[in-house]
């Protein structure tokens, strides 16, 4: 297994955010996140990404533990978008992407961010000031930034939040191209759930701070009966029950 | 220490002050501001005794070399608060930099962005008030490293409140010089604090600082062992201000601040 999370919890002073957790993730796998807010979704990311200190439980990258590896090298494996994150507003896209391309020490960077910038389609407005895009445009950008270094693992949450139809499904399309092409562990935080279903091997399904349930989105419809994963999100989010 | 990492950090905030021009406004305008006050100040006083005729040399030099010190903080505090009010902060701190390389970028861009400010303040000195902080001569090197390890080390501590308290900690960011400054002895020698103060500034480096810069532009006499004991001051709170700030790091990564800082 190449990711494994083992009894991994957080907890803030009283708050139990994250409560003994366990699930594993096969190399190359699409795995959905999902669950209410708060739920403790973000928190598990965080530790994930070394912004949060677990407070029991390991996090372990192909049966190593995630602490014995050196910061550097093992966060060069990551990278993470989301809308709630932001670039610099004052730079350029192309500034942007050119500081972290060499952050995440890219060899044949101007060859790396020409590619990306045609596959997501940023070239357009490649010297406009990142704080002049739309949410769209900050969108394609957030996620050209988060594969500028061919991540091993890709952390995504809620990477569409906000946008149109059709540029959130510019972006699904994208992600699922990219996956075909690339070889790319996806972690991916959701509320929507047809994005879920279209995108994701399979689901786990957290609340207050514990995985109630986890399967693929069409083994999980089935088992609770219902039409849609939309539908079988609402029962999960609504019990009191675990799976 | 990675260097191409340190220069893309560094270029970062290149980028951002050639983006703006009211941006490089601001970094010239409040030193510049300071000079003319200063500078028409001690004129005043020299117009009226001539017990005074030194003292526009002295009091600029002094106001100059204050607002390197000045300068320095405030620019290691910007950068880093830059990064909250972008809302980078995230991506800052998952992208693969070690924490002494941010802390090394932001030490040795902080220069740069005080020079910008700094040198025009400077050359309007000269023509406009007869006074050149080059006079100070080799010693100047001395005295400006010295300030400059202070002044960053005021900006890691800010830093690491901003780590540890969040963005509410900004307001210390302005004020926090404005503490040190009537200990620091900038414009009067220290035998005019009270003997209790004078004992808590003498553990400052800015009192043998500024205690030098008054014998060199008066007396004509450089006292080494003085620079050299502020250096040293100097470098050992730099040390305390490395150390609280990963112990304010590892604190908010333990709180998970880090994850929130600046949505």
């Amino acid at each position: 297994m190449f990711i494994k999370i083992r009894n991994l919890t957080k907890i803030y002073n009283n708050f139990c955010a994250v409560n003994k957790i366990n699930f594993q993730i096969e190399k190359n796998k699409t795995i959905g996140l999902l669950g209410p807010n708060g739920c403790g979704k973000t928190t598990t990311i965080g530790m994930m990404l070394g912004l949060v200190t677990p407070t029991e439980g390991e996090i372990l990258i192909e049966n190593k533990s995630i602490k014995s590896f050196k910061r550097d090298d093992i966060l060069k494996r990551f990278n993470f978008a989301s809308p709630y994150v932001e670039l610099p507003k004052k730079l350029t896209v192309k500034q942007n992407l050119e500081i972290y391309g060499r952050l995440y020490g890219i060899k044949n960077l101007n060859e790396r961010i020409n590619e990306i910038s045609s596959d997501l389609d940023i070239k357009n407005f490649y010297e406009r000031k990142t704080g002049e895009l739309s949410s769209g445009q900050k969108n394609r950008v957030s996620l050209a930034k988060s594969l500028i270094n061919k991540p091993e693992i890709l952390l995504l949450d809620e990477p569409t939040a906000s946008l149109d139809p059709d540029i959130g499904d510019f972006i699904r399309s994208y992600i699922q191209d990219y996956k075909k092409n690339n070889r790319v562990t996806v972690l991916l935080a959701s509320h929507n759930m047809s994005e879920v279903e279209r995108l994701c091997d399979s689901v786990i399904m957290m609340r207050k701070g514990k995985i109630i349930d986890s399967g693929s989105c069409k083994d999980l419809i089935k088992k609770h009966g219902r039409n849609n994963l939309e539908e079988t999100f609402l029962k999960l989010a609504r019990s009191k029950d675990e799976f | 220490m990675n260097f191409n990492k340190i220069y893309a950090l560094g270029l970062r905030h290149l980028y951002l002050i050639m983006n703006s021009f009211p941006r490089v406004l601001d970094l010239i305008y409040w030193p510049t501001v300071q000079i003319f006050l200063w500078g028409f100040i001690s004129k005043f006083f020299t117009l009226n005794s001539e017990y005074y005729n030194n003292t526009v040399g002295i009091i600029l030099t002094a106001a100059i070399l204050y607002d390197f010190l000045f300068r320095a903080s405030i620019s290691f505090n910007m950068m880093f608060l830059e990064e909250i009010w972008s809302r980078n902060f995230t991506n800052l701190f998952i992208a693969p930099i070690k924490i002494r390389e941010i802390i090394a970028a932001l030490t040795i861009t902080a220069i740069l962005r005080t020079l910008i400010g700094l040198i025009p303040a400077v050359l309007i000195a000269i023509p406009l008030f007869g006074v050149s902080v080059l006079s100070l001569g080799i010693p100047l090197i001395f005295l400006l490293l010295s300030l400059y390890l202070f002044g960053v080390t005021l900006g890691l501590l800010v830093t690491s409140g901003l780590l540890r308290y969040g963005p509410s900690f900004e307001n210390i960011a302005w004020a926090s010089l404005f503490f040190l400054a009537p200990l620091g002895c900038i414009y009067y020698p220290i035998d005019i604090l009270p003997l209790s103060l004078q004992i808590i500034a003498k553990g400052l480096p800015l009192v043998h600082i500024f205690e030098e810069m008054r014998s060199i532009l008066m007396n004509n006499t450089v006292n080494y062992f003085n620079i050299f004991k502020s250096i040293s001051i100097s470098v050992m709170y730099f040390i305390f201000g490395v150390i609280i700030f990963y112990i304010s790091y590892f604190g908010a990564k333990k709180r998970g601040t880090l994850i929130n800082m600046g949505e």
